[in-house]
């Protein structure tokens, strides 16, 4: 039980004096409060792995600090730190059977016969591993091996947080459904801290309430799966959550109005502030534009494709050099290929230089 | 889909049939010949049906004390070299780096050994081991303790169980090290984080994860050792009396030394079968070892080994290179 503080964390494997491009890990200051369900998520090689060990402990950080309960154990072994990690792929103890796979961390330290029983017993119960007790763990199939890895870590009754490494690589597709509703139901039920790391942003979505969304070493935006849809802090995080992606355009922003390619776009907010020489794009989810008739004052764009995903329709379109997705309604169709394309102005963000720009009311 | 029926292509076979023919299946049905028989040179030979078998299992007779003595110090050779070479090669392979140049060195150097011939490791300990020349033999003396290989027992066997330790322990560090290395980061980080020991880490990883290749090196360290002839004749030249006489040493001897036919034809077939059992014994074990390996895992990337290597032919009646 712990709320865990990253204090201008930074890792870079090529050491401290690296210049700080190549960081694996960009400085980082964050808290996650006790008893969050968080996924960490990012394409691979972003710096989620490096984080999640650096908060396990296998990674000792280049500088900064982290905090457990306020209370400083950046130093400390992984063995001190009260976490514990579940990794892509299974980790059992070959010669050993399920219940002395999970006893394991236990007898380690020292912990007495009766309360080890006890233990396992609660544990195995919990993750619906009681038959299987006394059964060599290698015989079992690798979702089952994932929740004694998982068991491993809640055995210890004084487990901080428990950290995920991309948990589900090696599980069959529907048997990832029913783990990570296992493990939903463990975070409602333990009142743990889990931090889980994954690039699949279904599963990130649906696992945490709070997404830590990760991107060149660096951490873009943190919130609730809603927040990062509406209102994403970065293109990165526009483009990366939400399928198909937000579509990010160039254009000039004046006030309440932004151009590309002489069509003015209405805005909600007034941009008068913006950075002078920034990069300004403006992004703006398939959900909130509209296909619909060509028609006087509307950006005109032609149809290359249309993808019906069943519950919705796409439509890609292209005007000059840009490309993008929009929602195409029930019944469209275009004869001559050619579309106006419908802005819904509350949900078109402004980006200078990649980072979202707050206009005024 | 239907096979073509096309029996010219046992013509294809035919050259190999040939030649497995002459190199391995007339060699030894001569020697299976010779064994019936005896002979008092001018080839001459006289039908001896299985007496010479016979004699060979009789420790009363000449033939058979000789056999079932080496046989004794052969089997007790092997059981020492294993008791040593296994726990030591795993020791040397858990101390080498993980990565690094040093990497590189450590394995050069653990190599070199491999890399000389029989004879010639032979020649150089035998040197070594002299009290009067010999580094070894000398300091040893120098420092008060009376060694000499030569004219006693003890001092002989110590030397050539050091000399094979020395020659051949790196093939089972090496052996060691390539299943450590196969064994994924991940293992030791849970470990790290349940709080394992050092020998936990051990016993609970590291040990299960080498059985295959141990399996691999008790086989080969055994075969090898239970075969030896070279060093140790080079060496003590299976003496003083007949201290260090091994079962190849025995059988030379008879074969080219006395001349004896028959006799060393018999002994050589019951070498090969004994060596030929205990090979099945270890192919079986490590074959149903794999299969229940199979069934449980699906994910493990542990190299698997050829049980194949562990059926090499032993040339029958056929002395080791080096001797002449």
């Amino acid at each position: 039980m712990a709320r865990i503080d990253l204090v201008d964390l930074a890792h870079s494997y090529g050491g401290n004096d690296a210049p700080q491009d190549s960081f694996a890990l960009k400085p980082v200051t964050m808290t996650w409060r006790q008893g969050g369900a968080y996924a960490l998520l990012g394409p691979s090689g972003c710096g989620k792995t490096t984080l999640l060990n650096v908060i396990s402990g296998i990674i000792t950080p280049s500088r900064g600090q982290i905090l457990f309960d306020g209370k400083d154990i950046t130093p400390l072994s992984t063995q001190k730190r009260n976490i514990a990690q579940v990794f892509q792929f299974p980790v059992i103890y070959d010669t050993m059977t399920v219940g002395q796979n999970l006893a394991f961390p236990l007898k380690n330290r020292g912990v007495p016969k009766a309360e080890i029983d006890k233990r396992v017993a609660e544990i195995g119960r919990l993750l619906d591993l009681e038959p299987y007790l006394n059964r060599k763990a290698t015989r079992l199939t690798a979702d089952a091996k994932q929740k004694i890895s998982l068991g491993r870590g809640l055995v210890r009754s004084d487990v901080a947080a428990v950290l995920f490494d991309e948990p589900l690589t090696v599980i069959d597709p529907e048997l990832k459904w029913q783990l990570r509703s296992k493990l939903k139901a463990l975070h409602r039920e333990l009142d743990l801290t889990m931090i889980y790391v994954t690039h699949d942003q279904t599963e990130a979505l649906t696992f945490a309430d709070t997404v830590v969304v990760m991107h060149d070493g660096r951490v873009v935006q943190s919130g609730t799966p809603a927040e990062l849809f509406d209102k994403p802090a970065h293109t990165f995080v526009g483009y990366f959550i939400g399928s198909p992606g937000m579509n990010i355009l160039s254009a000039e922003v004046r006030g309440r109005e932004a151009r590309i390619d002489g069509h003015v776009i209405a805005l909600n907010r007034a941009y008068d502030n913006l950075p002078v020489g920034a990069k300004i794009e403006i992004g703006v989810r398939p959900e909130f534009v509209e296909v619909v008739a060509p028609a006087p004052g509307l950006l005109t764009a032609k149809i290359e494709r249309l993808d019906d995903l069943g519950r919705i329709r796409f439509a890609r379109a292209r005007f000059g050099d840009a490309k993008l997705a929009a929602r195409a309604p029930a019944g469209f169709t275009s004869s001559d290929g050619m579309a106006g394309l419908k802005f819904d102005p509350s949900h078109v963000h402004v980006y200078a230089d990649s980072l979202l720009v707050e206009g005024a009311a | 889909m239907d096979k073509t029926v096309n029996q010219k292509a046992w013509f294809l076979v035919l050259p190999v049939f040939l030649v497995v023919a002459f190199s391995a299946v007339l060699p030894l049905m001569t020697v299976v010949n010779y064994s019936m028989q005896d002979t008092f040179g001018n080839n001459q030979f006289f039908w001896n049906g299985v007496g010479w078998f016979k004699e060979l299992l009789d420790p009363s007779t000449d033939l058979g004390g000789r056999f079932l003595a080496s046989l004794g110090r052969n089997l007790f050779f092997s059981l020492v070299i294993l008791a040593i070479e296994v726990p030591l090669g795993i020791v040397v392979a858990l101390s080498m780096p993980r990565e690094g140049w040093t990497v590189a060195a450590c394995l050069v150097i653990l190599a070199l050994p491999l890399l000389i011939p029989w004879n010639v490791v032979g020649t150089i300990w035998q040197i070594f081991g002299r009290p009067d020349i010999g580094l070894l033999g000398y300091v040893l003396n120098a420092a008060g303790i009376d060694y000499n290989y030569v004219s006693n027992d003890i001092d002989a066997w110590v030397t050539v169980i050091v000399m094979d330790v020395w020659h051949w322990t790196s093939l089972v560090a090496l052996l060691c090290y390539a299943g450590l290395k196969s064994i994924p980061e991940a293992y030791y980080q849970a470990a790290q984080i349940d709080g394992a020991s050092r020998w936990a880490v051990f016993k609970a990883i590291q040990l299960p994860k080498m059985n295959r290749v141990l399996l691999i090196a008790v086989l080969l360290r055994f075969m090898d050792s239970f075969m030896i002839y070279t060093e140790p004749f080079v060496v003590t030249g299976g003496g003083p009396g007949n201290s260090t006489t091994f079962v190849s040493i025995e059988l030379v001897k008879i074969a080219l030394g006395q001349f004896d036919l028959g006799k060393a034809a018999a002994l050589s077939l019951v070498y090969n079968l004994i060596i030929l059992i205990v090979c099945w014994i270890f192919y079986t074990v490590m074959t149903n070892a794999g299969a229940e390996r199979k069934v449980q895992a699906e994910s493990e990337p542990a190299a698997e080994p050829k049980p194949a290597a562990a059926l090499k032919p032993v040339p029958a009646l056929k002395p080791k290179e080096g001797v002449a």
